[in-house]
């Protein structure tokens, strides 16, 4: 079996697995061995993966495997990876495994719980490696119905309502992919042969560009929603705030990324014509989101809402960068993905430590806690500090690749709207700091909160693999930026051939 | 060619002090932490005066003129073809300057707080905090590309953020911490911007290939023109606001008084020696595109020294908090050098601003420590910060009174002491090209005669106060350092700046001009005579003084209400009318749109599910009607 | 023998016993009441089967069998409606269809 097939086989193993047991304690070590495997996997497959590399292979795709599984409308499993898919199959294997640990202490239907929780993986590992659309397709939808049982029966707060939400807004917007897909589809064999799905095979041939207005803002639009561009992106903060705290990391961390991902493999990749002429609509949408969300994060009481907002802003980064087109600001679009992953699933791994210390979210409720609990008040900080893009820690790498790429842009126009994203760190920097300040420094406000414990040895297992991981590529961000960059070669070849600017 | 490879580990080793400090410290170590951090700077500060002595005297000079070293230089991040930022070490003599003054001065540091800081709560965090410091200052002086300097100026920022806010459980320590690192951070988002456009204009980062003065960074800049200055002028006025806020320039200022809730150890290191004069270093960095490309910007900095160190030095006169005097003092004492780098110009006599704004830094770093560290020595004997509740201390504190008055000389630019030579160098300098600024210059040196001494007797003399606990000299770990700090002071003006550290590396000849000379002493003795007649005794003077200027004196005591205005900026503007309408606007408008949806689409669904009523009989009746009406349509109207 | 009779005689009465039913079965609430009325449209249909074979295709008999195929589903429908009705009855106490409406919505 290809090391590929494996990332959605594991999952489904594991699940397997936990359905025949009784125990709580057992269904708990199962899923963290399953994920453990599952994270020594990636690991293996980036080793795999660069030494290919090294060894001079320059395939665009590496570890391709395709079967034929729906004849009639040429349909594939087809897998293969490139540098920014093994970096996304990375990320998803730590926030994985770290939300295995965060969600140690659900007690409510355990092991249904863990079930739906790696199911949700399954479908995220299944879309980074697939590279056949409809595969693709099918995995995205694999991870975003669980989601709403995840919400709906594990939640907190108005929770049938947010994911009912939640899954509303996803499933129109995956509506509206489905019809870009389809597009993409049908005028992928301008010359009449065989249509095909395969993302590989539709980038060797120039779709119609009147087919290409048509169906880049829809297939933007559809990845888009996932990836809370605005203004679409009001599924986030009901959505997190009601989230258990594994499913807010997972969601977060990693099921937004398929947006960004997909806006990047898909929207950008197959139809960069398109994309050239309206990306300045998406440009100004995208960028109302970065400072919107900061500004909306300021004014937030409730940390969860903070953050969502927060992830709005940094993933309109996300949006706003794969747009600008030119291979920078995509390595910092990459990049920024998985920083934002790492950091904002270590923050929601806080605010659900905190919470079910305090129980409260509210921020005005807290006071002091660093006195109480150094340990997670010092996590807070740093996971604080590299959202603010402190460098040496991830999000700085990110952030400035973002916005020296994106003002390399030749047209005034974007270079203006850059500076305006760049603005954005300021106000992150008051949302944080006013956090911080009020719920970690200053004297204990609540004397309930004098005597709470401090991190537990799985919380701290999950809190260190992100800060370790966050802080490693901010440390030494070559390695990874070069990985990426390698990668996105071809692709931003494929764009400027068919975009002389 | 004389091997540098070996400074790697001068910014490195604080970096691994602080990792070991910070986390193992506090489980393993907790008392030596500060023995070992001290020990680690000691290694570091030696490295520096060997590197500076190899520099200064074994290195080989090409024209008479000291090159510039890339010592090591690694590519840390790849971002487009042309553009990389690289960690590396870049020599030439400002930063081997710089390298002497903060391993010098944070050394100084270290020694004392092992004294003022002994059973502190957080002792090993401190240490590692300064550790984290040092590394990111270093870090930042030894940059070899623009954007190595912006990482670990954002470095430096949270460092004095961790440190401001070290009694963390202080609300006004907070308060201070969030303060400093968001206006600083607003200003270090100039610093950016003006990073992007240089970057995009010149395409590189690289010091030695933006500031070389034939270089094609330089010739290229000038061109493009936005709303009537060039690109070059923009980019280097918005870095130049990353320097205004890092150095506590007006309007950027306001944190640094505040940022006196820290530790007085702290103060004495990042907000008065080192870390604030990191925006004159960012611009003698650039200096070369500054004077010959963008002369316009090199105005503004000049204007905004001048307004600044006015500015600062009318507030200082009517501040009561010693520390807040020290503050406003500083940032007076850096518009000085700002001054003099915005009225000099490029290579060789010409250049003797910029020398002059190097000197000055140098001295200052050396007096202004010693001022906070007594400052501290006293606090730490008195335990207040007001000198109105202080007098007569120079029976109780001995040394830290005679370093305090030697502190307070050499500021007001007595000779021989070290802050005469450079300050005159100053007033020479803004004598030769801008005779408005340099009357500015001369107002202050007075203005800083007198608040400096109004301190100095006021603490030390004036009433006899009644104190709870017989104040008693500190330890000598704490009066060490002030008496080398003194010694520094009082013979540091005796290095021949003017050989070592020039505009374009190559020496020339200063000599004393007695024409500026002369009249800065009177000024400055005037400053201290006055400051001797109102304060020396208990009198009424100074209160009679601020009844007849009543709304000036109440301006200057309320600091020109600046921060009133940046509290309505912050919390009117910002957050009662940007970001809870924008929360609301989420909430009542996008979020409403999305649920609108919903539920039209909800009671659309309620209305024609009475279609769907399961009742056979109306089902059978639409169909037979159905029937009927398409009978009806076949028969007779299908012709 | 049905010389006498025209057919559309037959026809009227056909008519007449499917409006009759269709009526019957669209308007009454009565379980009971309704089975006949489909009993009525039955017949209705049956007679017209019975009369156009003889009119048409005197000499075929599919129309006859037809019908006899007919009687045989109503009997069948009868007894199957009946048990349904039966056990209505015993579930609400009452076969008027309006009240049946526990699944509804």
């Amino acid at each position: 079996m290809d090391i590929l097939t494996l990332f959605v086989v594991i999952p489904v193993l594991t699940i397997t697995g936990i359905l025949f047991l009784k125990d709580t304690r057992q269904v708990r070590l199962v899923s963290a061995f399953g994920m453990g495997i599952q994270l020594i996997l990636a690991g293996v497959l980036v080793f795999a993966y660069l030494s290919a590399r090294n060894a001079g292979n320059t395939e665009e795709m590496l570890f391709i495997k395709d079967y034929l599984w729906f004849k009639s409308l040429n349909i594939h499993y087809a897998v293969g990876v490139d540098g920014i898919s093994v970096a996304m199959i990375g990320l998803t294997s730590i926030v994985v495994f770290a939300g295995i640990f965060a969600s140690w202490e659900v007690e409510f239907l355990t092991k249904e719980f863990f079930i739906s929780l790696i199911l949700l993986a399954t479908g995220v590992f299944g879309f980074f490696i697939s590279i056949d659309l409809f595969t693709m397709f099918l995995f995205y939808e694999v991870a975003v119905i669980p989601m709403y049982l995840l919400i709906g029966i594990w939640g907190s707060g108005p929770k049938e309502y947010s994911a009912m939400k939640l899954t509303l807004m996803l499933m129109g917007g995956s509506a509206i992919l489905l019809v870009g897909l389809l597009g993409i589809y049908f005028n992928s064999a301008p010359g009449g042969t065989q249509l095909t799905f395969n993302i590989l095979e539709i980038s060797k041939v120039s779709i119609p560009i009147a087919a290409q207005r048509l169906f880049f803002p829809l297939t933007f639009l559809g990845f888009g929603v996932l990836g809370a561009l605005f203004p679409f992106h009001t599924w986030s903060p009901d959505g997190h705030a009601s989230a258990p705290t594994a499913v807010s990391m997972l969601h977060a961390g990693v099921l937004m990324k398929l947006g960004g991902y997909g806006a990047f493999r898909v929207a950008i990749f197959l139809l960069p014509e398109g994309a050239k002429e309206l990306s300045w609509i998406f440009i100004i949408l995208t960028s109302i989101s970065v400072v919107y969300g900061a500004f909306g994060a300021i004014a937030q009481k409730d940390l969860k809402y903070i953050n969502a907002y927060s992830s709005v802003s940094h993933c309109g980064l996300v949006l706003f960068a794969v747009l600008m087109m030119n291979k920078t600001a995509m390595n910092g679009a990459i990049l920024q993905m998985i920083s934002h992953g790492l950091m904002t699933a270590l923050f929601f791994a806080l605010i659900g430590m905190l919470y079910g210390r305090t129980h409260t979210r509210m921020i005005s409720e807290m006071g002091g806690l660093m006195k109480v609990i150094p340990f997670l008040s010092v996590c807070y900080v740093i996971a604080g500090l590299a959202s603010l893009g402190l460098p040496g820690l991830s999000g700085f790498v990110a952030e400035m690749t973002i916005f020296v790429g994106a003002f390399q842009h030749p047209e005034l126009f974007y270079r203006i709207v850059t500076i305006l994203a760049v603005s954005s760190i300021v106000i992150t920097a008051v949302y944080i700091l006013r956090v911080v300040a009020i719920l970690l420094l200053g004297p204990t406000t609540n004397e309930h909160h004098e005597h709470l414990t401090d991190a537990k040895w799985f919380e701290k297992i999950s809190v260190v693999t992100l800060i370790g991981s966050v802080a490693a590529i901010g440390l030494a961000p070559f390695w990874l930026s070069s990985m990426i960059g390698t990668s996105l070669q071809p692709i931003v070849d494929r764009i400027v051939a068919l975009n002389p600017f | 060619m004389i091997n540098f490879n070996y400074t790697i580990w001068i910014p490195l080793l604080p970096f691994l002090m602080f990792l070991f400090l910070g986390l193992a410290g506090h489980k393993y170590f907790p008392k030596l932490s500060g023995i070992l951090g001290t020990c680690g700077l000691g290694i570091i500060t030696l490295l520096s005066y060997i590197t500076a002595y190899k520099y200064f005297f074994l290195s080989e000079k090409i024209d008479g003129a000291y090159q510039k070293i890339t010592a090591v230089n690694t590519v840390w991040l790849q971002l487009t073809d042309k553009l990389h930022i690289d960690m590396g070490i870049l020599l030439d003599p400002i930063s081997v300057m710089m390298l002497v003054v903060i391993t010098t001065v944070s050394l100084m540091v270290h020694i004392y707080s092992l004294g003022y800081m002994k059973g502190e709560k957080g002792f090993e965090r401190f240490f590692a905090f300064l550790s984290l410091f040092s590394f990111s200052m270093l870090g930042l002086v030894l940059a070899t590309n623009i954007f190595q300097m912006y990482i670990f100026w954002e470095l430096v920022g949270v460092s004095s953020f961790l440190l401001i806010g070290f009694y963390y459980q202080k609300p006004s320590a907070v308060r201070a911490s969030k303060k400093a690192f968001i206006v600083t951070r607003f200003a270090d988002l100039g610093f950016l911007i003006g990073i992007l456009i240089l970057s995009f204009n010149t395409g590189t980062f690289d010091f030695i290939t933006l500031t070389d003065p034939s270089g094609t960074a330089i010739a290229q800049g000038g061109g493009i023109a936005f709303l009537g200055l060039s690109v070059m002028t923009w980019s280097m006025i918005f870095v130049f606001m990353g320097g205004i806020g890092k150095s506590a320039m007006f309007p950027f200022h306001i944190w640094l008084p505040d940022a006196m809730e820290g530790p007085t150890p702290v103060s004495a290191l990042i907000h008065a020696a080192t870390m604030v004069v990191a925006g004159v270093y960012l611009v003698a960095r650039m200096f070369p595109i500054y004077s010959l490309s963008a002369p316009v910007a090199l105005e503004v900095v000049g204007y905004v020294g001048a307004f600044s160190s006015l500015f600062a030095a009318v507030i200082a006169c009517t501040q009561t908090d010693i520390k807040r005097v020290l503050a406003y003092s500083t940032m007076s004492q850096i518009g000085y050098m700002m001054l003099a780098l915005g009225v000099s110009g490029y290579g060789g006599h010409e250049g003797l601003g910029y020398m002059a704004s190097m000197f000055h830094l140098f001295t200052h770093a050396m007096f202004k420590a010693l001022l906070f560290l007594g400052a501290g020595s006293i606090i730490h004997a008195v335990h207040t910060n007001h000198m109105t509740e202080m007098g007569g201390l120079r029976k109780y504190l001995p040394i830290t009174h005679l370093t305090f008055l030697i502190a307070c000389l050499t500021i007001a630019g007595i000779p021989p002491l070290s802050g005469f030579f450079s300050k005159d160098e100053i007033l020479a300098a803004a004598f030769h090209s801008n005779k408005l600024l340099f009357a500015v210059e001369y107002v202050v040196a007075g203005l800083t005669a007198f608040y400096m001494f109004r301190l100095y007797f006021s603490i030390f003399w004036g009433k006899e106060t009644h104190y709870h606990h017989t104040p008693h000299e500190a330890p000598a770990t704490m009066t060490i350092p002030l008496i080398i700090l003194a010694i520094g002071s009082v013979f540091s003006g005796f290095i021949p700046f003017n050989e070592l550290v020039t505009s374009d590396g190559k020496g020339f000849e200063t000599e004393l001009e007695l024409i500026v000379a002369i009249p800065s002493v009177l000024i400055g003795l005037f400053g201290i005579v006055i400051a001797f007649i109102m304060y020396k005794k208990e009198s009424a003077i100074p209160d009679k003084m601020a009844a007849t200027f009543k709304y000036s004196y109440k301006w200057a005591f309320n600091k020109f209400y600046m921060d009133e205005v940046y509290l309505f900026v912050t919390k009117k503007i910002i957050f009662r009318y940007i970001s809870q309408p924008v929360a609301w606007f989420d909430r009542h408008i996008v979020d409403a749109t999305m649920n609108g949806i919903a539920s039209v689409t909800q009671s659309v669904s309620l209305r024609i599910r009475g279609f769907q009523s399961g009742q056979l009989q109306k089902y059978g009746f639409v169909f037979i009607s159905g029937a009927i009406l398409l009978a009806i349509l076949f028969i007779y109207l299908w012709k | 023998m049905s010389t006498g009779i025209p057919v559309q005689y037959f026809l009227i009465l056909a008519t007449i016993m499917f409006f009759t039913g269709v009526y019957g079965f669209l308007t009454r609430r009565n379980l009971i009441t309704i089975l006949m009325s489909v009993e009525l449209i039955l017949n209705s249909v049956n007679i017209n089967f019975l009369a156009f074979n003889r009119y048409l295709y005197p000499h075929k008999l599919e129309g006859m069998f037809f019908s006899l195929f007919v009687i045989a589903v109503a009997a069948a429908e009868a007894a199957v409606a009946i048990a349904i009705i039966i056990n209505i009855y015993r579930r609400f106490s009452t076969i008027n269809v309006e009240d049946a409406s526990e699944m509804k919505y």
